[in-house]
C-alpha cells in the first residue's frame, strides 16, 4: 500500500529536531505573531531560527512547511506579506495559507512557492477545493475535521489536489477557520489573532467543593476536588441545555485516528497530519514515534501496532471524530 | 444606509414562513431580502416550493431578492442545490466559496457574513469578480470595519454589517440539536423545529451564553447596533444587516429605519426595541468591545 507522508508539528526548534529524529517526513511550523494559528507564548521561530530549522531539516531530507493561515487584519496585510516573504527566502517547501487574498498575493509575488490550503480556509468539497486549486494554484489541501472517510474518498476522486488529514492531536468539533466562539468569550479568535480559548483569558477558582475553570467572564466547567480539571476549551465545556446538563459540543477528548490509517490510504489521501505545535518536545517525539510505525506497517501491508497514544492525548479519551460518520 | 434581513436561520415550519415573510413584505421598511437556506440541507424541502410566491410578494413589495446560498457543503445533493440557485434569475449571496463555483457568467452575487472577508486583499478580490455586495463577518472590530469600508467606497461595492439577531458564531459537521436529544445528524428528526429562535446554552453558574441552532451555534445574547447607527454610518457602511427572529422584526426593521434616518435618537431606539415583552440580551462587543458578548449601553426610559 501507499506510504502516507507524515506531518509533523514544529511548535519550537526543538521539537523540530525532535520530530525530525522520530521519523517526520516533513514538519510544519510559523513564525512567532498573529501570523499563524498557533500564536502561543513562548512558540515559533524567529527569521533566524526559521532558516536554521530549513537547513537543519533539509540535511536530514525532511520537509519544512510555514503556517501563515490566520487571516491577515485589514490596514497590516504586510506583516502577512513579509511573512510569506521570509519563508520562501529561508526555503520553506511550502506555505500554508487560508486567506484568498493572501494567496493571490503569493501567486501572483512568490509564484514558485508551494501553496497548501490551511484546514483554516474549511474547503469541504471538490468543486472548492478545484476553486482554490485553479485560481491560487494550491497543490494540496487540509481538510476540515467535518468529513467521514468515505467523504474523503468521494473527494479524492474529483480532485487533483493532494490530501492531508489530521490523524491526532486536538480535535475542533466546529469547521476549521469559521468559528468565533473564542473572541465572544474573549475577543481573541483563531482567525484574526491565530489563538483559542487563550490561556491569558482563563481563570481557575475553588467554588466550596468544586474547582470551577472560567474563560473570560464565563464557566466553562467544574470538577469535583481532586478531580482532573481539564483545559477550559470552549467547545469542550460543560453546559446546560434544554432540561440537559452536559458536554453539548464535545467532551474532553482528543483525536487519534491510527486505527483509519489504511482506509486513509486507500481513500487516496496523500498525508498524515499530527496536531500539536504547542506541545512538548517529548510528546511530539512520542507521538512521532508512533506513527512512523503505524504508517510503515500500513505501507507494509501489516496491521496497525495497537496504538499506544492514549495517555498522551488532552482527555482520557479518544475518538476518530467526523471520520465515522455516527460522530454527526 | 440600507436595511438587509438576512436568510431565516432557524428551522420554522412553512406556515409560519409564509406568514414571516408575507408581514415583511408588507410591512417592513426593508430594502433587501436574502431568501434561502444557509444552515442545514435537509431543512430546505420543507419550504422550498414556497420560495418562488414569497420572492414574488417581497418584489411587489419593493424589496430586493437574494437567494442564499447554503453555508456549509459537503454533501452532493448540497452542490446541486448550489447549481439550481443560479437558475433562478435572482442575486445570489455566496455563504461558502464553493458557490464561486456555481456562478455563471453575468451572475450577480453579494457575500454573506460566513465567508472570511478580513481584508482588502481578500474584498478586493471577490470585487473584482464581481461581488456588488459584501456582508463582512460579525467578528470585525470597528477599525477593521472602517478599512474595509472606505475599500468598498473606492470600489463602489456595498459594505454591509451584521446589525441585528442572535449572532453566528460557528457551523459543525455535527448537529448539536440531534446530539442533545440523544440522535444523530442523519436519524435527527427535525428536533430543531422545537426551538424557534434556537436553543439558549448555559453555563454551570446560569450565565446566559450561546445557542445551538441544528450545527449552527450562535450567540445567545441579540447583537443590536441601533444605539451605533451614527458611528457605523461614518465608517463608510452602507448597509445593516437584521437577522430574523420569531417575534417583532416588523418593529425592529422599523426602529433601525427610524434610527438610520434621524427621526430618533439612539437612546430612543434602545428603549423602543426594548418596549417588546421578554425583551432580549444584546450586545455590540464585537465591533465596540472588548469581546463579542460586550454590551455598552444602558437602556434607560
Amino acid at each position: 500500500m501507499t506510504r502516507l507522508e507524515l506531518v509533523c508539528p514544529a511548535g519550537t526548534p526543538a521539537s523540530l529536531r525532535a520530530a525530525v529524529g522520530a521519523g517526520a517526513d516533513t514538519v510544519y511550523c510559523g513564525f512567532a505573531d498573529e501570523t499563524n494559528a498557533r500564536n502561543f507564548p513562548g512558540l515559533n521561530f524567529s527569521r533566524e531560527e526559521m532558516t536554521e530549522a530549513v537547513d537543519y531539516a533539509h540535511a536530514r531530507d525532511t520537509k519544512v512547511l510555514v503556517a501563515i493561515n490566520t487571516f491577515p487584519q485589514a490596514g497590516n496585510e504586510a506583516l502577512w506579506h513579509r511573512a510569506v516573504a521570509d519563508a520562501h527566502t529561508a526555503g520553506a517547501d511550502a506555505v500554508i495559507l487560508a486567506d484568498i487574498g493572501l494567496l493571490a498575493h503569493t501567486a501572483r509575488h512568490h509564484g514558485s512557492l508551494r501553496r497548501h490550503l490551511s484546514v483554516q480556509a474549511a474547503a469541504a468539497n471538490p468543486d472548492v477545493i478545484n476553486f482554490y486549486a485553479e485560481e491560487f494554484g494550491v497543490k494540496r489541501v487540509v481538510l476540515p475535521r467535518v468529513l467521514s472517510v468515505p467523504e474523503i474518498a468521494a473527494i479524492n476522486r474529483e480532485i487533483d489536489t493532494e490530501t492531508e488529514v489530521f490523524v491526532f492531536g486536538g480535535l475542533c468539533v466546529m469547521e476549521e477557520g469559521r468559528c468565533s466562539l473564542s473572541s465572544y468569550a474573549t475577543g481573541q479568535s483563531p482567525n484574526m489573532n491565530g489563538v483559542c480559548s487563550p490561556a491569558s483569558h482563563v481563570l481557575y477558582a475553588q467554588s466550596g467543593d468544586e474547582l470551577v475553570s472560567k474563560l473570560g467572564e464565563f464557566t466553562i466547567d467544574k470538577v469535583g476536588q481532586g478531580d482532573p480539571a481539564p483545559y477550559p476549551t470552549l467547545c469542550k465545556g460543560c453546559f446546560s441545555a434544554g432540561n440537559r446538563t452536559g458536554h453539548v459540543f464535545e467532551d474532553a477528548i482528543s483525536l487519534d485516528a491510527a486505527s483509519l490509517i489504511p482506509q486513509m490510504a486507500r481513500a487516496g489521501v496523500t498525508a498524515l497530519k499530527i496536531e500539536g505545535r504547542q506541545r512538548s518536545r517529548a510528546y511530539v517525539a512520542a507521538v512521532v514515534r508512533s506513527f512512523r510505525q503505524a504508517v510503515e506497517a500500513c505501507a507494509a501491508g501489516q496491521a496497525i501496532p495497537p496504538s499506544a497514544l492514549a495517555k498522551l492525548s488532552e482527555g482520557q479519551d479518544n475518538t476518530v471524530g467526523a471520520y465515522r460518520k455516527t460522530w454527526r | 444606509m440600507q436595511l438587509t434581513l438576512g436568510p431565516l436561520m432557524f428551522h420554522w415550519k412553512p406556515d409560519m414562513i409564509q406568514d414571516f415573510y408575507a408581514r415583511i413584505a408588507d410591512e417592513a421598511p426593508i430594502d433587501r431580502v436574502v431568501l434561502g437556506e444557509v444552515v442545514c440541507s435537509k431543512r430546505l424541502p420543507f419550504y422550498e416550493a414556497l420560495i418562488p410566491g414569497i420572492a414574488e410578494r417581497l418584489t411587489r413589495g419593493g424589496k430586493e431578492v437574494v437567494l442564499a446560498s447554503l453555508g456549509l457543503v459537503t454533501l452532493k445533493r448540497e452542490r446541486a442545490m448550489l447549481a439550481d440557485l443560479v437558475e433562478a434569475g435572482f442575486a445570489v449571496e455566496v455563504n461558502d466559496l464553493t458557490m464561486m463555483r456555481y456562478l455563471v457568467p453575468g451572475q450577480r452575487f453579494t457575500v454573506g457574513p460566513l465567508v472570511n472577508v478580513y481584508n482588502t486583499g481578500t474584498l478586493g478580490w471577490l470585487i473584482a469578480r464581481g461581488a456588488t455586495h459584501i456582508c463582512l463577518p460579525p467578528e470585525l472590530p470597528i477599525e477593521t470595519v472602517e478599512a474595509l469600508a472606505a475599500h468598498g467606497t473606492k470600489t463602489g461595492a456595498g459594505i454591509e454589517v451584521w446589525a441585528y439577531g442572535r449572532l453566528p458564531l460557528a457551523i459543525s459537521g455535527r448537529c448539536y440539536h440531534a446530539r442533545l436529544a440523544g440522535r444523530s445528524k442523519d436519524s435527527c428528526q427535525f428536533v430543531c423545529e422545537e426551538d424557534r429562535d434556537g436553543l439558549a446554552v448555559d453555563t454551570l453558574d446560569d450565565q446566559k451564553f450561546l445557542a445551538i441552532n441544528g450545527v449552527q451555534t450562535l450567540s445567545e445574547s441579540r447583537a443590536n447596533m441601533v444605539g451605533d447607527v451614527t458611528a457605523i454610518e461614518q465608517t463608510g457602511i452602507t448597509s445593516l444587516r437584521l437577522s430574523p427572529h420569531s417575534e417583532g422584526m416588523v418593529h425592529v426593521a422599523k426602529t433601525f429605519r427610524a434610527a438610520c434616518d434621524g427621526d430618533i435618537s439612539a437612546g430612543e431606539a434602545l428603549a423602543m426595541l426594548d418596549e417588546q415583552s421578554d425583551a432580549p440580551r444584546y450586545s455590540n462587543g464585537f465591533m465596540f468591545g472588548k469581546t463579542g458578548a460586550d454590551w455598552s449601553h444602558q437602556i434607560s426610559g
